[in-house]
């Protein structure tokens, strides 16, 4: 069976689908993140929890995923960046974010561990929040989301098409770093 | 080994790494990111076509994110069934109404924190499909790629997050980085 073969096996697809849900929803629970409380705490800039496995999360899958696709395993999903598209998109996310204490993923998680303030709450305002969306789609995305567009794509583009290791390496330092300037802070 | 899947909280480093490698193998085996915001928009999608199925399939949004059970929809339930798992096998599984975090500040009134909730559910669909992505698909998985388009959403997150957080419970003073200030 080669990798192609899994690819494009709709039930195989199907069931990994499900087990990557299961292991997602378990890792974040287990990392507190599904707590309204760890999230606001990260909001207001005291427990930095979220930020660790976030942090973690990119580490770790940054240097996998140039493996992946150094071998030919792997290929780039990155959307061609605007600032109408993704720092609008994402502030307007951040308002929800603050104000419900979770995000799309950890509502999931959070509603698995009993909270039904994220299922009634959380979960029926992203079927809300993702419909009006639907509606208002045609125009924002002729309009809007076509404002500020940026000329690069990712990183090693923007620093004039270098080798994505000569990014990463740097990269991986600086991440570390910052664990280390958190725990010394007690953060 | 087995004993840590029992216990109700890891480090967070390990819990992001773990998350990490997730990412690699759906990337490997499914060449898809993760992300968690499209599954809401595809189950919104399907519960409105039976109410008006002609309208929702002309919709061109619903053109583009197909109102199906597919990949990107199952990982919803299986977020769902996986936090259900680990409460399960911690034994801390437990039904919340109002966040004791939002209790603390504005007491036990549900209607309140329902109407809170479900207006920050509501932004925060509408604004992780506006930027094509959540704290998952740009928050990690984008970010992982090195994507400039989630690195910009991802600022616009938490600037947004912290903001909202700040106005609503104050500056916790003395508590974290307002400690160092």
């Amino acid at each position: 069976m080669t990798l192609d073969d899994i690819r494009s096996n709709r039930p195989v697809q199907m069931g990994l689908a499900l087990l990557f849900g299961i292991v997602f929803g378990f890792l974040l629970v287990r990392g507190g993140a599904t707590h309204h409380a760890v999230i606001w705490g990260q909001l207001l800039l005291y427990d930095f929890t979220v930020v660790k496995i976030m942090l973690s999360a990119v580490l770790v899958g940054m240097v996998g995923f140039q493996i992946l696709r150094s071998l030919g395993l792997a290929r780039a999903h990155v959307a061609p960046p605007t600032l109408g598209t993704h720092l609008v998109g994402g502030l307007i996310f951040g308002l929800g974010f603050g104000l419900l204490g979770l995000c799309p993923g950890t509502v999931g998680g959070a509603i698995g561990r009993g909270s039904i303030d994220a299922l009634i709450g959380g979960g029926l305002g992203l079927l809300i929040g993702t419909f009006l969306f639907a509606l208002v789609y045609p125009r924002v995305e002729r309009g809007i989301a076509k404002v500020g567009p940026l000329r690069w794509k990712t990183l090693p583009d923007l620093l004039g098409g270098v080798n994505p290791w000569v990014v990463v390496i740097p990269m991986g330092v600086l991440i570390l770093a910052v664990f280390w300037v958190l725990e010394s802070l007690r953060l | 080994m087995f004993e840590l899947l029992f216990e109700p909280r890891w480090s967070p480093y390990l819990a992001g790494a773990g998350i990490g490698l997730l990412v690699c193998l759906t990337l490997l085996l499914s060449d898809r990111p993760l992300g968690a915001s499209t599954a809401f928009a595809k189950t919104g999608g399907m519960l409105a076509r039976v109410i008006a199925r002609e309208r929702i399939e002309s919709m061109d949004y619903y053109e583009r994110v197909t109102p199906t059970v597919d990949w990107q929809f199952l990982i919803l339930p299986g977020v769902i069934l996986g936090g259900l798992i680990a409460a399960i096998l911690s034994g801390t599984f437990a039904p919340e109404f109002v966040p004791p975090f939002w209790s603390a500040r504005f007491g036990e009134n549900g209607i309140l924190r329902f109407v809170a909730a479900l207006a920050g559910g509501i932004l925060l669909g509408f604004g992780a499909r506006w930027a094509g992505g959540c704290t998952s698909g740009h928050g990690i998985s984008g970010n992982l790629q090195l994507s400039l388009a989630s690195m910009l959403a991802s600022a616009g997150f938490f600037i947004g997050g912290i903001l909202v957080a700040l106005a609503l419970f104050g500056i916790p003073v003395g508590r974290g980085i307002w400690g160092l200030i």
